[in-house]
């Protein structure tokens, strides 16, 4: 086996176009598990820790929205100590990660990667609309996490590029996450979602994880929330939202799933759940604009 | 390949080392430092936490490779030469070891929250102990242990231990 330890991100890109096999590692906790059990062999290992650009997150602008630019190795301790108020979904999501001992290596790049349907961080960036930035000795392109996330464990990713960063743009209204696991530490999800009320652009994002065979946003939900809000008017002079509408947005989030049955649940119990999580969330993320939040970006303890 | 590396303050140096392996595998096999603890290998169970750059991690779950220069800190390097540090002193004296195996991932878990919270509410004791299973005490009195560990620091920085650096 070959250990590649670039120290730059173009001596990485030309590494990874040389050895387009090669497997990246950083938090290693999911690349060392396969090790370890022998489930895999790679030939080269591409250690992705000593590139100090990948673990550097900035605010900038897309489109005219502020956005924060995570690299691609910010481990999940990080995005919650540093980015817990700009983007709060995600740093709910981040929390409920492993341990402590998972969050200070795992990385968001390795779950994207990984684009396991169960990923965690997957949901709030989903809701919040992010983008992935992927490069190779050929340039860098940017497209919608959506179109990232091709099957279970795929991606549109070539065999040479890498994940450079996730672009989030920066929430301008409550946001929630719930995740549904057996203990409150050390679990793959059992079914997650996401979601995030946009307000400036009077929009409603959403995630589901461990629901289908990708990640993936319940458009329907998203649809039929904005515009109820929207006829209601309830944007301007926020008020209780009716049952009929929360309950029609819980239907419409469970119908987005194609769960399968496996040792953490069955399609069933995935489905009545994540029914059950968009209504919570979004009771909470409402009750939560209600009291003047909008930009606050306050969150609820995880 | 060659993996050089610090560990517990001191220079070493392991040859042969497959890049595939772990850093525990290293430390246990090829370094002569057998306190951290293999059992589950894939980041579960947190008995071989270890510091790492002061951070503590699943040992496991690093590839030796990515060791290479960097600073660890093993359960082995909590005592001051005979005189052990206030968590193992604490786990001692609150009987928060059964058969022990759990133990010195416990500790290092528990080393670092009384560094970077001095004063721990129960609550984040939980949370800090949450990646490290033990299978016999019933945690009561690691939790004891850990509190004690926390008066007896007196609230200032840290349990006196240098395994995770210092770091005032």
């Amino acid at each position: 086996m070959d250990f590649l330890r670039p120290a730059g991100w173009s001596e990485a890109l030309e590494a990874k176009a040389n050895h387009p096999d090669a497997t990246p590692i950083a938090g290693g906790t999911d690349v060392m598990v396969e090790l370890n059990f022998d489930h895999r062999r790679p030939e080269t290992l591409l250690d992705l820790t000593r590139i100090e650009q990948l673990r550097e997150w900035s605010r900038t602008e897309r489109n005219g929205v502020p956005t924060v630019r995570i690299g691609a190795a910010v481990p999940y301790a990080r995005l919650i100590e540093e980015l817990g108020t700009t983007l709060p979904g995600l740093a709910m999501a981040a929390r409920t990660v492993g341990s402590p001992q998972i969050r200070n290596r795992g990385t968001l790049g390795g779950n994207l990667a990984s684009a396991s349907p169960a990923g965690d961080g997957h949901p709030p960036l989903l809701a919040s609309n992010a983008e992935i930035e992927l490069e190779s000795v050929r340039g860098s392109r940017t497209l919608p996490l959506a179109d990232f996330f091709t099957g279970v464990k795929r991606t549109d990713m070539a065999p040479d590029e890498l994940i450079a960063a996730v672009h989030v743009p920066e929430g301008t209204g409550p946001q929630q996450f719930s995740k549904i696991g057996t203990r409150n530490a050390m679990v793959i999800a059992v079914c997650t979602f996401a979601v995030a009320l946009h307000p400036r652009r009077r929009g409603v994002g959403t995630g589901l994880g461990s629901a289908a065979p990708t990640p993936r946003s319940a458009t329907e939900a998203e649809e039929f929330l904005a515009g109820a809000l929207a006829e209601d008017g309830q944007w301007d002079d926020p008020r209780p939202l009716p049952a009929s509408v929360t309950e029609r947005f819980g239907e419409l989030v469970a119908r987005a799933a194609a769960p399968i049955d496996d040792v953490r649940g069955t399609a069933g119990y995935r489905t009545h759940a994540l029914h059950v999580l968009a209504r919570r969330t979004l009771s909470w993320a409402w009750d939560e604009y209600r009291s003047g939040t909008e930009l606050s970006g306050r969150q609820r303890c995880a | 390949m060659r993996l050089n590396l610090t560990v517990n303050g001191r220079a070493m140096t392991a040859d042969d080392v497959w890049e595939g392996e772990s850093l525990l595998y290293v430390l246990r096999e090829r370094l002569g430092l057998p306190g951290s603890k293999n059992a589950c290998e894939q980041g579960e169970c947190g008995s071989c936490t270890v510091y790492l750059d002061r951070v503590p991690v699943c040992a496991c779950l690093v590839a030796a490779g990515q060791a290479q220069d960097r600073e660890v800190g093993t359960v082995e390097g909590l005592a001051d030469g005979e005189e052990l540090s206030t968590v193992q002193r604490a786990f001692i004296d609150e009987g928060a070891v059964q058969c022990g195996f759990c133990t010195p991932g416990l500790l290092v878990a528990a080393d670092d929250l009384i560094e970077r919270v001095p004063e721990p509410s129960d609550a984040e004791i939980r949370e800090a102990l949450a990646g490290n299973l033990c299978r016999c005490t019933g945690y009561e009195k690691i939790m004891a242990a850990v509190r004690t560990a926390a008066e007896r620091s007196g609230g200032t920085s840290g349990s006196g231990s240098s395994a995770g650096g210092d770091r005032t």
